[in-house]
């Protein structure tokens, strides 16, 4: 059984989680190796903490969620903080309630963490200058995506024992991603060479000025890769004529085992999910339990939000 | 009235070609009698009361040629009464209003509605313009003979473009028959729909959808290219980045007449001011990089950019306090035109001479107004203005109703003192 150390009552981290941008190297170690400790009190029979007993916190979903959504409650309970989800949807903004009302009714709650997702980038920011509490970024707009980066890097470190020196490929939906974004800076900052690759009209512009590689290839981007990362190729997207159809991206960018040779021997798949099965990946690479690491992101998604909650948490 | 005297203010008219230390007489209606050196202590009579303007620069009333005021329809937002108050308080005696209203002032009745209104409540000069297209929907042009007989100076969409090109060469076909101003927001909607900011590394981190610089670019090549087969007064509303300037160089150099403006906000910030997500600082067109700032920069000293505006657009707290790509766009600025332009005569961008051009004479000439010199015989409109003292912007004491300055807590040199209109005392600071 881990050593869980108790709450500390110095907080050394800063007062939220609102992107990877904000975060120091520092802080980053800090949360994957908290994290770390989780994994094995996860894995044991008795899940059941009481570090967070008596705090409350809020899960407030502007965009719909399942697995972002369920990780968050999952860690609160397992922390012992009393959660509370609420998926906001439109129904709210249809009222002509604005996020800041939202938040400021909670905030009279008391609520001592609130985790946010939004469609619109800088939502978390905005929230956080509002409420009295910590606030968690779990997905605004195009943005970030900190704690799937933080959970991607504790997935990588778990199975190749580092991060630093590591070549990792980002593959996908790039413009459009906040995952890809967040994962840029986290793995950047731990020291990764990263690639990105994507068609020019699903790449941002200036996303060499971020400190990656971009290739519209997926030759030569994957080339020499210890880990690939597929994103999801949002159906939406094929109405915006950014692609002419979802035969042809999976002709160029969908990734094969043929594709995947072109990456080092020991290469590993990761996806943020949910995965679009012969649109961006194989079929047969989704459930290659040798080469996929899907399950193990989502396992270690968990443990990545326990500790943010258990550090962050007011 | 009586005869007022001024002397030994700093005069700078560029209507005339003047700076000088020296002095103005208004007579009794309220007209220029005499202005420059030659008024001076020694020729005014001795009894007459005179104010004494040492270390003060007089120039003509600022005319600010984009002001959105409100009325009809925002009035929560802003009314006559408190643009003119804030407007005077930064120098500016006469605006172009902008007829963008609820309901928008596209039609006749509607001109009587803001000229009464501006008559009654308005302390400063308004110009309305009116709009291009009805409701301002791109598609069927408004009646420019009739409108302009009752007072419009210009025509425009304000924040909108006019996106189809059959519609665009009519209008211009249309109004140089007539000698009608066009003034268009270049804008392709296509490329700006559901985007805000600069695109680049700015919008790229924040995951804000940007709009490219050649949204602006493809609107302007356009207009100019109708504008050689239709020859009309054009005018470019506001331009954001270098390549446009490059554009217009390009087409000023064959020789084809038009002009354009620019904001002192693209003049004065770039997409770095943005921060973290601050709303204020959405506007349209966007703050680009800073490149594209000192390219503006440099157009105005060429010459290329003929009038700086503010651009003045008020905004209520609960336009502004939501998530950036829901917020508004805009920024107050018209109190602060005038002040946050001498800063870039006191970094050494601009000339004084040519700063003060850009506000008084050029939209003057632009709009064929009889405004914005100090010639004998024209209105004394004047702004009489410290250069070098400093203050700090707090919204707090703005008088626009809205608070939305994107200068926000900025340290500003140079302050307006006095205002007057028409040779009456409309604003002191003291």
């Amino acid at each position: 059984m881990a050593v869980i150390k108790k709450l500390s009552a110095v907080k050394e981290v800063q007062e939220h989680l609102l992107g990877i941008q904000n975060l120091s190297i520092q802080e980053a170690n800090l949360i994957l190796s908290e994290a770390k400790n989780f994994i094995k009190l996860n894995r044991s029979a008795s899940k059941k903490l009481d570090l967070l007993r008596g705090k409350t916190q809020i899960n407030l979903f502007f965009e719909p969620s399942t697995r972002t959504q369920s990780s968050f409650e999952l860690a609160g309970k397992r922390l012992g903080a009393d959660v509370m989800t609420m998926n906001v949807g439109n129904s709210s903004l249809k009222k002509g309630e604005t996020i800041l009302d939202t938040a400021m009714s909670l905030n009279a709650m008391h609520p001592d963490i609130i985790v946010v997702r939004h469609q619109d980038s800088g939502a978390p920011n905005l929230l956080s200058q509002k409420v009295n509490c910590a606030v968690i970024n779990a997905g605004d707009g195009l943005r970030e995506h900190p704690t799937q980066a933080l959970l991607d890097a504790l997935t990588i470190i778990n199975r190749k024992g580092k991060i630093e020196g590591l070549k990792i490929a980002i593959c996908g939906d790039i413009l459009h991603s906040r995952v890809a974004r967040s994962n840029i800076y986290l793995l950047n900052m731990l020291g990764a060479e990263v690639n990105v690759i994507a068609p020019k009209t699903l790449m941002p512009t200036s996303v060499n000025k971020l400190g990656v590689k971009s290739f519209t290839n997926m030759k030569e981007g994957l080339k020499s890769c210890d880990i690939v990362m597929m994103l999801r190729l949002q159906n939406e997207r094929m109405h915006g004529s950014f692609l002419p159809s979802k035969r042809e991206y999976y002709e160029y960018f969908g990734l094969t085992p043929d594709k995947l040779k072109f990456a080092k021997k020991d290469a590993l798949l990761m996806h943020p999910g949910p995965m679009n099965r012969g649109v961006e990946i194989d079929t047969r690479l989704a459930d290659d339990i040798n080469v996929s690491l899907v399950k193990e992101q989502v396992e270690l998604g968990v443990a990545v939000r326990m500790a943010c909650l258990k550090l962050y948490c007011k | 009235m009586k005869e007022k005297y001024f002397i030994n203010a700093r005069i700078i008219d560029p209507s005339q070609n003047l700076d000088e230390i020296g002095g103005i007489i208004i007579d009794e209606k309220g007209k220029v009698k005499a202005v420059g050196k030659a008024v001076n202590k020694s020729n005014v009579p001795s009894k007459a009361e005179k104010i004494d303007l040492k270390g003060k620069v007089l120039i003509p009333g600022i005319i600010d040629m984009k002001v959105f005021i409100g009325e009809p329809g925002f009035e929560y937002k802003e009314n006559f009464r408190s643009l003119s108050n804030a407007a005077l308080s930064g120098g500016v005696t006469s605006v172009v209003s902008m007829p963008n209203t609820s309901p928008v002032i596209d039609n006749v009745s509607m001109v009587d509605f803001i000229l009464r209104r501006g008559r009654d409540k308005a302390g400063i000069n308004i110009y309305p313009s009116a709009t291009l297209t009805r409701n301002m929907d791109g598609k069927l042009m408004t009646e420019f003979g009739l409108l302009s007989k009752k007072g419009i100076v210009g025509f425009t969409d304000a924040t909108k473009t006019v996106q189809n090109s059959e519609i665009m060469s009519r209008i211009m076909n249309y109004a140089s028959d007539l000698d009608v101003l066009v003034m268009q927001h270049p804008e392709d909607h296509e490329l700006s729909k559901g985007r805000c900011i600069s695109e680049g590394e700015v919008s790229t981190r924040l995951g804000l959808q940007g709009i490219p610089y050649i949204a602006e670019k493809i609107i302007i090549e356009r207009d100019l290219s109708l504008l050689e087969e239709y020859p009309c007064r054009y005018h470019i509303s506001q331009l954001s980045s270098s390549k446009s300037v490059d554009v217009i160089k390009k087409y000023k150099k064959n020789g084809l007449k038009f002009s354009a403006g620019v904001s002192i906000n693209n003049l004065s910030l770039n997409e770095n001011d943005i921060g973290d997500f601050k709303t204020f600082m959405k506007v349209s067109p966007p703050l680009r990089k800073e490149e594209d700032r000192k390219a503006l920069v440099q157009g105005v000293k060429d010459g290329l950019i003929d009038v700086i505006v503010s651009d003045h657009k008020p905004e209520d707290e609960e336009s502004k306090r939501l998530p950036f790509a829901q917020a508004a766009e805009g920024s107050i600025g018209i109190e602060t035109l005038l002040s946050l332009a001498l800063e870039l005569y006191h970094n050494d961008s601009l000339p004084l001479k040519k700063i003060i051009e850009t506000i008084t004479y050029n939209p003057a000439k632009i709009l064929k107004i009889n405004k914005g010199s100090l010639k004998k015989g024209s209105d004394a409109d004047l702004c009489i203005f410290d250069l070098d003292q400093p203050w700090k912007v707090d919204v707090s004491k703005l008088k626009s109703k809205s608070k939305n300055a994107a200068i926000e807590n900025r340290k500003l040199q140079g302050k307006v003192l006095m205002t007057y209109l028409k040779g009456e005392s409309v604003f002191n600071l003291q």
